[in-house]
């Protein structure tokens, strides 16, 4: 187990070098450069001035290790300094917004915490209520329930979010007026009162995003769930007399959870990156709107950062889910 | 002693039956697929022969400008059965338009992905040598965070390809290229391990010892053989890049203004979403029911071309 969690360690350096090389270049590629934006009267030298500011005046591959130096040892370096209070980084470069100024992993930090609560509070209910619909289903197979159930995870991811999300706020925000249709991020939760208005915020992004997850995972448990249901241990604990229930949940269900917990892990960047179009919609001023906002003002070093921070987390989440794989299946063990 | 009493004339000698009729016949079994091909066909109909029938351009504006602000976001009438836009053009024609953008968009972007990722899982399976190399490229573009990605693509070469093929065409190549190159992972790990498991049969090992070059094993051994895995991810591949490519639209990455797609029609109607909720829901209704359908179509497919499911 050892041997397999450090070989795919070691195998996911490769991954993230060559995906940050395709993200640095082609980025770096963009026709929509702020060099183009400088006006003609400005005298050349004054020109190679503000380029050598911007560090855009060195050769591409030079500026991609400095970039990789910066991503890799120097804003660690800040995140532990910001964590223990020590002087480690020394005033070293960071990776500085060109729109903003500010260091991108600053306005990463500021921009998290909105995506992660809506995000992750919808993934939640999203598992929670796709066990028990995918678990029952299986359970009885072709029924009403069933046939509701199926239906209701193809809908839920044919049924594309920014339709849904725009349908809710029509339906329940515009026609009935019970939630708000624009997240207020200034809010802060102190007393019943404003716990009430960020429940209030969040119901419909959360449910929007809920219902998506909520139709891919039940889908796997449903799958998985009729998989070990037809297995021969399934039948020895019924003969053995034991009851439904303990058939069902004991035997059955921490069998067909293997594949579903690995689901869930390799659906987690998706926490992450697949929000940007709920955060559009619901105007949520979190990382996927960051990313849309640089797209559109070019802001090149938050556009690379984002998206191999994305890759990163892909990369990351793809080995936990192996090595989750590995510890819960002993069948599947890869020594 | 039943048998006896049927007449030698009533017994009859079954026609042999191609592997695609068996196909058809267990397809028809699955009602929801069923249901789902008739609605598709008929939302083909609507946006294939409806521009036909409803004569209307969906990019025509009045040019009198007092006769234009009159035209100009109107209910329901006989003249447009779904109302006008903000600048007077009838939503009908604009929503079977689209539609033709939104279904060519997604099936050639399909077709892009299908062909290069059936070529590298064949390539990857047959050939030993390249194996490797290829599965490594496939881990990494699973490894890629694939919607940043297309923005970011969108953003900087749409500008450079509308410059070199027009506005409609090189958006249109560039959505089509982009979805395809960042979709044919699932499908070559299909046809990979397909091809991994035809290689080691008698038929293929037959046709190499009479000294079929490896060209022709390949496309009349292997590739016949693929085809039904192949089908499945094609119909689901349609699914998804229906909704990539309205994702693209919707966040204003997508295609001009001019030249509308379901995606970009929704993007349009949310400004006025307040006023005229219609403008949001048509077009959404019909990416979903279309999605909906092909999804449906999908899981027909796959249970009908599932040899363990067949006959059941």
């Amino acid at each position: 187990m050892l041997t397999f969690t450090l070989r795919r360690l070691l195998l996911a350096i490769p991954t993230l070098l060559l995906i940050s090389a395709v993200i640095f270049f082609m980025v770096d590629f963009a026709p929509g450069s702020p060099m183009s934006d400088i006006p003609l009267t400005v005298p050349p030298e004054v020109r190679a001035k503000m380029m050598a500011a911007m560090g855009a005046d060195k050769p591409v591959h030079i500026r991609y290790i400095l970039w990789m130096k910066q991503f890799f040892w120097n804003e660690p370096l800040y995140g532990i300094d910001a964590l223990l209070g020590t002087d480690f980084a020394q005033g070293a470069q960071r990776i500085i917004s060109w729109q903003s100024k500010v260091p991108v992993f600053q306005l990463i930090g500021e921009r998290l915490p909105q995506t992660l609560t809506v995000m992750g509070t919808a993934y939640l209910i999203g598992i929670l209520i796709a066990l028990p619909i995918g678990i029952y289903s299986a359970y009885r197979q072709y029924s009403w329930f069933d046939l509701a159930g199926t239906f209701f995870s193809t809908m839920g991811f044919s049924v594309p979010t920014f339709f849904t999300g725009n349908l809710l706020i029509l339906i329940f925000a515009v026609k009935m007026g019970w939630f708000p249709t624009i997240y207020d991020t200034n809010l802060r939760v102190t007393d019943w009162d404003s716990f009430y208005r960020m429940a209030m915020q969040m119901a419909l992004p959360v449910t929007v995003l809920a219902l998506f997850n909520a139709a891919e995972i039940s889908r796997y448990t449903r799958a998985s769930v009729l998989e070990n249901l037809n297995q021969d241990y399934v039948r020895t604990a019924r003969a053995k007399g034991m009851t439904e229930k303990t058939v069902l949940l004991k035997h059955v269900l921490r069998n067909s959870l293997i594949p579903v917990v690995t689901i869930i892990a390799l659906g987690l960047p998706t926490v992450f990156g697949g929000a940007i179009v709920t955060e559009q919609i619901f105007k949520i001023n979190g990382i996927g709107a960051a990313l849309i906002g640089a797209i559109h003002v070019s802001d090149l070093p938050v556009i690379q950062t984002i998206t191999f921070i994305f890759a990163v987390l892909i990369v990351l989440f793809n080995l936990i889910a192996d090595i989750l794989y590995g510890i819960l299946d002993p069948r599947i063990r890869y020594d | 002693m039943t048998d006896a009493t049927i007449p030698p004339a009533a017994v009859k000698i079954e026609r042999p039956r191609s592997q695609w009729r068996d196909v058809w016949t267990q397809f028809r079994q699955h009602k929801g697929a069923m249901v789902a091909l008739v609605l598709l066909i008929l939302i083909a109909l609507f946006v294939v022969v409806g521009p036909l029938i409803w004569r209307i351009d969906p990019n025509f504006i009045e040019s009198d400008p007092v006769k234009m602000i009159r035209l100009r976001n109107k209910g329901p009438t006989w003249d447009h059965p779904l109302g006008t836009d903000q600048l007077g053009r009838d939503i009908l024609a604009r929503i079977m338009f689209g539609g033709r953008i939104s279904l060519a968009v997604a099936t050639v972007a399909m077709l892009v992905a299908i062909f290069i990722g059936t070529t590298v899982g064949v390539l990857a399976g047959y050939f030993r040598k390249v194996d490797g190399i290829l599965m490594r490229l496939t881990d990494m573009f699973l490894a890629l965070p694939l919607l940043p990605l297309l923005l970011v693509m969108m953003f900087l070469f749409r500008d450079a390809a509308a410059a070199v093929l027009g506005p409609s065409l090189g958006t249109f190549l560039l959505i089509v290229l982009a979805i395809g190159v960042t979709s044919w992972m699932h499908a070559s790990r299909i046809v990979r391990g397909e091809v991994l498991a035809l290689k080691e049969r008698e038929f293929v090992l037959a046709a190499r010892s009479i000294g079929t070059p490896s060209r022709r094993i390949i496309l009349r051994h292997i590739l016949p053989n693929v085809l039904s895995p192949v089908l499945v991810a094609a119909t689901l591949g349609i699914a998804s890049a229906i909704i990539t490519e309205s994702v693209l639209s919707f966040l204003g990455l997508g295609f001009p203004p001019d030249f509308p797609t379901w995606g970009r029609l929704l993007f349009d109607g949310v400004d006025a979403m307040r006023t005229y909720p219609d403008r949001v829901v048509w077009p959404g209704v019909a990416i979903s029911l279309t999605v909906l359908c092909v999804n449906y179509i999908g899981d027909g497919l796959r249970d009908a071309l599932d040899p363990r499911v067949r006959g059941r």
